[in-house]
């Protein structure tokens, strides 16, 4: 038996208090932080709790969101939202962040998820928690009841598949460019749900929020979850973030732990671009035929953070987009909005001609702002299922938030290192 | 159930969740989502499903979205099981706690659309209208246990009274 052991092993091992764990065994887990939002919390668990007469576990371990029906857009919305604000106070849940953006960006923002912990999400990009080199993935609401009530989950321990980048991204070449061709690649199952670590010189060059992007698109892959070991980018990143002092040196895998190596070269990569209607449908954007676009949508969890927001910035500072070309832009969280307003980022976006969307799940989810009948839409967030984002006759094309800014620019799907050069 | 028998709807691969519970129907509750479900790929399924018929998918049923109304609806519409060569692994979690069994048998793809199929999960067999015999990969004993007894809600429900 060995002892070497990968990240997700020894973070698994801690949380089932076991001193090593084997893939492929079940194991039961303590479960550090239970996040939830609008649509996948209250609303469900409140009546399976009153059905069996029981209680949270531990309020300091739950974090609950108001993010995919807010603003309330009908009354629907609004009965769901309401339930969620009264449970919340009812139950006097410590941790709510209301209106104040996407969950798996307020989330660690606020400093809740850290190196070592074991976490669960009801939502499947929960994965992006990995970033901080904490084990996270997403679940269903029932199992969400179950965790809620006992503070447990179970788990096969996952085998890792580790995908190396050597090299240094391109001047417009981003994190989502080396999701979509990983997902391109190992398609939208590939990931087997189990454990992807991404490493490298590329990766431990990238900054937080783009090992977040890698991470929240581990769910793309069909992972359970998506890992980067934690180094000094994460521990300054948290001590900006309310988290200081953290120790992220138990949390890397060893040298020969067990799993599967790919290795993929950063410096040769191309923007990638996922056509209708699956991210697995992945081009190099240069490769494309000629596609013009109605929409550029910079949004989400997975393309409108603070570094997303500035990448569009960098492209269309000074200019303006293209006629008839509508660039929508809903910031992932409040405070990355009130950044890029601080930076001068949204200015130069509205300037460009952004309309300024509000930081919630929006259109993404297809529960917001949806995108209209036979639209052509270029769009940084992580999935063009058929009819995900509105209308069935949408044509929703996946890229980077530098891709959907240089396609906003030219009226059709482009390279932004056209712009950048 | 883990054992029974039914007739056949036949899907291609990769359906995802949100063809299983289309966004625009979540706020309305599980009767709306059902009579959406699958539109995008068979319109025929939720006026024509019965209690007691299979889905017999293609590879990588259920993936995309956390949202266990794209199991739960299944349930809800009378689905006695769903057949594929894999399916996403949150999918699959999600399908036993709201006690939808799934069975992975690599071979699914022989089977007709309309055809009566039995299945046996612990015995790990699908058999065909001709009497034909497909294998399936063998499901872990406590979720066939939670599938069995309808699901996590009612094993919580019995856990939290008999302490």
């Amino acid at each position: 038996m060995t002892t070497t052991a990968s990240l997700a092993q020894k973070l698994v091992a801690r949380a089932a208090g076991r001193a090593q764990v084997q893939p492929g065994e079940v194991v039961t887990c303590r479960v550090d932080l239970a996040m939830f939002h609008d649509s996948s919390g209250p609303r469900r668990l409140k009546p399976m709790l009153q059905e069996l007469g029981a209680q949270i576990w531990d309020r300091s371990k739950v974090v609950l969101v108001m993010d995919h029906y807010v603003p309330e857009a009908d009354e629907e919305s609004r009965r769901i939202v309401r339930l969620a604000r009264d449970w919340a106070r009812e139950q006097a849940l410590p941790h709510v962040y209301d209106s104040q953006g996407i969950c798996h960006v307020v989330v660690p923002q606020h400093g809740h998820i850290r190196p070592g912990m074991f976490c669960v999400g009801g939502d499947s990009h929960s994965s992006t928690g990995g970033a901080f080199g904490a084990y996270m993935f997403g679940i269903g609401a029932t199992e969400m009841l179950g965790v809620v009530v006992t503070g447990e989950i179970w788990l096969q321990v996952p085998q890792t598949l580790f995908m190396r980048w050597s090299g240094r991204l391109a001047d417009g070449v981003s994190a989502k460019d080396m999701m979509l061709a990983m997902i391109g690649r190992f398609g939208m199952n590939g990931g087997q749900y189990q454990a992807v670590e991404y490493c490298g010189e590329a990766v431990a060059a990238l900054p937080m929020a783009e090992r977040m992007t890698l991470c929240n698109m581990a769910a793309e892959l069909g992972a359970q979850v998506g890992l980067v070991a934690p180094d000094e980018t994460t521990r300054d990143w948290l001590a900006a973030h309310g988290a200081p002092g953290v120790d992220s040196a138990p949390w890397f895998s060893d040298e020969d732990a067990p799993g599967t190596r790919y290795a993929f070269d950063a410096s040769s990569l191309a923007p990638q671009v996922a056509l209708p209607h699956s991210p697995a449908n992945v081009r190099a954007v240069d490769d494309l035929e000629p596609t013009r676009i109605d929409v550029a949508y910079i949004g989400a969890c997975t393309g409108a953070k603070l570094d997303d927001l500035r990448a569009a910035a960098r492209v269309l500072a000074g200019f303006k987009i293209a006629a008839g070309v509508q660039l929508l832009v809903a910031p992932a969280s409040v405070a990355d909005r009130e950044a890029a307003e601080r930076e001068g980022v949204m200015r130069y976006l509205l300037d460009a001609g952004a309309t300024l969307l509000p930081s919630a799940c929006g259109a993404c989810a297809g529960y917001g702002s949806a995108i209209a009948e036979g639209a052509t839409v270029i769009s940084s967030t992580a999935r063009n299922f058929k009819g995900r984002m509105g209308a069935a006759t949408a044509q929703v094309y996946l890229g980077s938030p530098y891709t959907v800014a240089a396609s906003a620019l030219r009226g059709r799907i482009a390279d932004a290192r056209e712009v950048l050069r | 159930m883990s054992a029974g028998a039914g007739r056949v709807w036949r899907l291609p691969p990769e359906v995802d969740t949100d063809q299983l519970a289309p966004g625009h129907t979540m706020k309305h509750g599980i009767e709306r989502t059902a009579g959406h479900c699958l539109e995008a790929v068979r319109p025929d399924f939720a006026a024509g499903v019965r209690r007691g018929d299979v889905i017999v998918a293609g590879a990588h049923f259920g993936i995309g979205s956390s949202r266990e109304q794209a199991a739960s609806v299944l349930v809800h519409l009378g689905l006695a099981a769903v057949i594929a060569p894999s399916f996403s692994g949150l999918y699959l979690r999600n399908a036993f706690n709201v006690g939808l069994l799934l069975l992975t048998c690599p071979k699914a793809g022989l089977i007709d659309d309309g055809e009566q199929v039995g299945f046996d999960a612990r015995a790990g067999r699908i058999t065909r209208a001709s009497g034909e015999a497909l294998p399936c990969h063998p499901i872990p004993g406590f979720l066939l246990d939670m599938v069995e007894a309808g699901g996590l809600l009612p094993q919580l429900k019995k856990r939290l009274e008999t302490r």
